[in-house]
């Protein structure tokens, strides 16, 4: 197994394309698991952190580049205001050792349907940047996510950064496991509400084969949140959302949990999540006021 | 004029708190683990395991395996020199299979390499026909007599009843009978250092094993049954231990490392990697238990009938003694005046299981606890005063018949662990490391629901049942440097609990001597016995102290720093006193040496929508007799509530079919510090007369009593029955 280390984005891409078997490697939290358990003994490792310009983020037009290698420590520490969502995702993230070396771009490369980012991704609309020597494409979240582990990316291509807007909405990420730290999510949801637009996002994690968005979920809550009337929501429209929720997935029974359950505790958290968002878009209201 | 040694007084003797010689190097993670062991020129070991929990062999082919270069050798169990068979108790277990696999991960060849990669891939290339047969993996049914009988005598291990009064009659006049069907999942140890060692041929044609375990004589004896070798050629040396909890009783890599060393002429290193270590090891038994507990209209017990049934898995490993414990101990630390308990420990092709911390005494108290709860209701009792009107004392008469002769403070425990100071109440500012679920952000109070639950247990300590349980220590006294030194030479495996430590204590105290260096734990001693059953601080430590007492009688007048050229070296074997079989009839007789005692106090805040667990306080009171080392004893107690929290509420091997679902610390998971709470701790010292210094084993009672703590207080914010163990968040929401 060849141990490649390039040291610039155009030489990585290079031979990315000559050698499309060669497996990227940023934090290492997924590969090396894989790797020292002998489950993948890929031809060569291309490892991407000698390269300093995907450890950069950077705010344009109110949209964030945060490039793949960015650790999620940096993400909590630096870009807690900017990507709330995302940063609420990235402390349930391993133990703090795995923090400091996993990446959102580690996490799309392996698009495991329990990635902590991917719901977030998803509702906030995302677009991840992937590079290959023929150029540079953004592929938008919901699309990225192609099956069990599998993503939207080419043979040749590597994920360079991940853009996605400045949150001026109101984010909320949740995640059930059964434990209270350092534990894969049994079901993971996020949800972001725009009011300035009447938008909403909100995505799955865990309960499908892949993560996804939950279409209808959002398309009603866009349609029925009374996005300029003060107080709270009525009960029987956050658990008309919660079922949306629950029917936006497609879960199975595992060693983590049961279909049934997974189903129950998104609309829990559907619930939840909608709740916060709008008490803070009300707390919003009255500062502007 | 000299100083007589009782006259000194040690700053770091016996009820101190040293540090401990091992303490750094730990910490700073330069401790030499048994996985760090290196010679040059050594092989690495591999191990072919089945994949099926039940199969017939109907060929095995290792030539494409041999032809691989890098290989040395490809061992099967033709190349067993000795009985290929060997086991704790009964010599069931094949050291590689023959005709027949009985459990998943069952070894079946070895490999030794250049080179660790080599022999993974020589593993990948070792052809093993299989015709696969249904498993046995219910123990009931195994009792039964059903399914496939998987070793001559049948699948019942073992079966321990005991019989005490006249349960039919009391049952017959009871105001308040309660009855219970409960289970307890497969947890496991999950030590940290996984199971790895160094196996060096030697001259003689012997060979020198150093591996990481917690009995070294009993591993020799394994060992040299399988070799066909002489007990003076197999030579063992304790490598460094990264955890135990009885997981490592059993052989793992001990026959396997040494027959490719012997065979190969080259010292033969392996380390399970912590998938393979989940099949490398036994677990704690999972258990089905029926319980009716009959008593008056005030709580007072009348009779209590049960039955257990605990699945040892393939190969009996320690599966009777674990029998005995929860038939013995399977009413609780109560006074019952007619007891009919009946426990079987049965084969399946579930994996084996055998030892681990608490040994048939947990799976009976989550039963015997959850009995005592249902009954404190029906009742209309508070549950610690059901617990303190039926608590044992000194003096009450075990269902055994053994009469109890040393403090048993029951009532007591529970007392101080009442007066100990609730937790606030949640509220205040968000923090959500305080809140079910933690910083994964499931609820800002949403559906929380406080609950407290109490528990009590026993535990025997020592081994029990007339074994010959004893240890051996050697002490050597003089003078080095100018200055008075004393050596300590023992077999008495250190796992991490700290008995360097406290041995280094016990010479402090009896010879006044501040410099003791404890010897490498090796088997050119005599046997100390296991490093479980909490008994080494009582039996090494026992024998240490009988030791260092004929130094100070060949010492007589003079000082330790007057001994000039003169070494004083005693060897002493040191036994407690002994205990009886129980009749295999009537299960009486007086077959524990000593009780261990400890009650849990556990509070917990519920997600009741999500059916997620926050332990915010789990306090424990436990009577030490004599707190040898109180930081190592209040370690003990953190360390084995934790444990009981992770039986609780997450751990479990979730076995489907005889087939392991979670191997990995992914899945299996164990309690973090945001899952186990800061302890108020209260150590009783109540001396056992019977006991060196009054001393009580430790190590075990705080992992009986938390787990049922915790479920009882999870009940009280739930209302939900909660039978079974760990509890999982779908049996909370009923989803």
């Amino acid at each position: 197994m060849d141990f490649l280390r390039p040291a610039t984005l155009d030489e990585a891409l290079a031979v990315k394309a000559e050698r499309p078997g060669a497996v990227p490697l940023a934090g290492g939290t997924d590969v090396m698991v894989e790797l020292n358990f002998d489950h993948r003994r890929p031809e060569a490792l291309l490892d991407l952190t000698g390269i300093g310009a995907l450890a950069e983020w950077s705010i344009t037009d109110g949209q964030v580049v945060l490039g793949a290698g960015v650790p999620y420590t940096r993400i909590i520490a630096e870009l807690g205001d900017t990507l709330p969502g995302l940063a609420m995702a990235a402390r349930t993230v391993g133990s703090p050792q795995i923090r400091n070396r996993g990446t959102v771009g580690g996490n799309l490369g392996a698009a495991s349907p329990a990635g902590d980012t991917h719901p977030v991704l998803l509702a906030a609309g995302a677009r991840i940047e992937v590079a290959s020597v023929r150029g540079t494409r953004l592929v938008p979240a919901e699309e990225f996510y192609t099956g069990v582990k599998r993503n939207a990316l080419d043979p040749d291509e590597l994920i360079t950064a991940v853009r996605l807007p400045a949150a001026r909405g109101l984010e909320q990420f949740a995640k059930v496991g059964t434990r209270n730290a350092m534990v894969i999510a049994v079901c993971a949801f996020a949800l972001v509400l725009h009011p300035e637009r009447a938008g909403v996002g909100a995505a799955i994690g865990s309960a499908a084969p892949t993560p996804r968005r939950a279409s209808e979920a959002e398309r009603f809550l866009a349609a029925e949140l009374p996005w300029d009337t003060p107080g709270a929501l009525p009960d029987s429209l956050k658990r008309r959302f919660g079922e949306l929720v629950a029917g936006a997935t497609e879960p199975i029974d595992d060693v983590r949990g049961s279909a049934a359950y997974r189903r129950h505790a998104l609309a829990v958290l559907a619930r939840r999540t909608l709740t916060w968002a709008w008490n803070d878009h009300q707390e919003r209201g009255k500062s502007c006021a | 004029m000299s100083t007589s040694t009782e006259n000194r007084v040690s700053q770091a003797g016996v009820g101190t708190s040293p540090q401990r010689p091992d303490g750094s190097m730990k910490v700073r993670g330069e401790f030499a683990y048994s996985s760090d062991l290196w010679h040059e020129d050594m092989l690495w070991g591999a191990t072919l395991r089945s994949p099926h929990p039940y199969a017939r062999i109907t060929g095995i082919d290792i030539g494409a395996a041999l032809a691989l270069p890098g290989v040395y050798a490809v061992l099967t169990h033709a190349d067993v020199p000795g009985v290929n068979r060997y086991g704790l108790e009964h010599a069931d277990q094949p050291v590689l299979a023959e005709d027949v696999v009985r459990y998943q991960g069952e070894p079946v060849a070895v490999v030794a390499a250049d080179h660790p990669e080599t022999a993974r891939r020589a593993l990948e290339r070792i052809t093993v026909g299989y015709t696969v047969l249904e498993p046995v993996t219910d123990s009931e049914a195994a009792v039964a007599g059903e399914g496939a009988q998987l070793h001559p005598g049948g699948n019942v291990v073992r079966h321990v009843p005991i019989r005490k009064g006249d349960p039919a009659a009391a049952a017959e006049g009871a105001e308040v009978v309660v009855t219970g069907t409960y289970e307890v999942g497969m947890q496991d140890q999950a030590f940290l250092g996984p199971e790895s060692g160094l196996a060096v041929p030697a001259e003689d044609g012997g060979v020198d094993l150093y591996v990481a375990t917690q009995w070294l004589h009993v591993d020799q004896r394994q060992i040299v049954a399988a070799l066909g070798l002489p007990e003076d050629k197999v030579r063992l040396t304790l490598g460094g231990v990264g955890g135990a909890f009885g997981g490592r009783e059993d052989l793992s890599i001990q026959v396997h490392a040494c027959l490719l060393a012997l065979h190969t002429g080259k010292p033969v290193k392996m380390v399970y990697n912590r998938e393979e270590s989940f099949y490398g090891h036994v677990h704690r038994h999972p258990a089905v238990l029926h319980y009716e507990h009959g008593a008056d209209r005030d709580g007072r017990l009348r009779y209590v009938r049960a039955r257990i049934f605990l699945d040892g898995g393939a190969y009996a490993s320690s599966t009777g003694a674990v029998v005995a414990n929860a038939a013995t101990l399977g009413v609780g630390p109560y006074d019952v005046p007619h007891a009919a308990v009946d426990c079987w420990g049965v084969y399946t092709n579930n994996p084996p299981c055998g030892a681990m911390r608490g040994f048939g005494a947990v799976q009976a108290a989550f039963a015997y606890e959850s009995q005592m709860d249902k009954l404190a209701d029906a009742c209309g009792l508070d549950p610690v005063e059901v617990r303190t009107r039926n608590a044992m004392a000194e003096g009450t008469s075990m269902p055994t018949g053994q009469v109890v002769d040393s403090p048993a403070p029951v009532a007591e425990l529970l007392r101080r662990l009442r007066a100990m100071p609730l937790p606030t109440e949640p509220g205040g500012e968000l923090d959500l490391r305080r809140l079910p679920g933690g910083v994964s952000n499931t609820t800002h109070g949403e559906g929380v629901v406080r609950g407290v639950g109490y528990a009590v247990g026993i535990k025997n300590i020592c081994f029990s049942e007339a074994f010959d349980d004893y240890s051996t220590a050697r002490v050597r006294l003089q003078v080095v440097g100018g200055e008075p030194a004393a050596t300590v030479h023992t077999a008495a495996c250190e796992v991490g609990q700290g008995l360097v430590t406290v041995l280094q204590q016990i010479v402090r105290t009896e010879l006044g001597v501040e410099r003791v260096t404890i010897e490498p734990t090796d088997t050119t001693i005599g046997n100390a016995g296991s490093t479980s059953a909490s008994r080494q601080t009582y039996v090494t430590g026992g024998a240490v102290r009988a030791a260092c007492l004929k130094v100070r009688d060949a010492l007589g007048a003079l000082s330790p720093s007057d001994l000039g050229d003169k070494v004083l070296d005693e060897t002493v074997e040191w036994r407690h006193r002994p205990t009886e079989e129980l009749d295999p009839v009537t299960g009486q007789g007086n077959a524990h040496v000593q009780y261990g005692f400890a009650a849990h106090r556990a509070v917990v805040d519920v997600d009741t929508e999500l059916g997620l667990v926050k332990v915010v306080a789990l306090d424990c009171a436990q009577d030490v007799g004599k707190a040898m080392n109180p930081q190592a004893v209040l370690g003990q107690i953190q360390g084995g509530s934790a444990q009981g929290l992770g039986l609780a509420v997450m751990e479990e091997i979730q076995i489907a079919g005889g087939v392991i679902r979670n191997p990995s610390f992914t899945d299996y998971l164990i309690p973090t510090v945001l899952d186990m709470p800061p302890m108020n701790i209260d150590v009783l010292e109540l001396a056992d007369p019977h006991a060196p210094y009054g001393l009580r084993g430790v190590g075990e009672p705080p992992t009986i009593s938390s787990t049922p703590a915790v479920v009882a207080a999870i009940r009280a914010a739930t209302g939900r029955a909660l039978d079974r163990v760990p509890v999982r968040p779908e049996h909370i929401t009923g989803t």
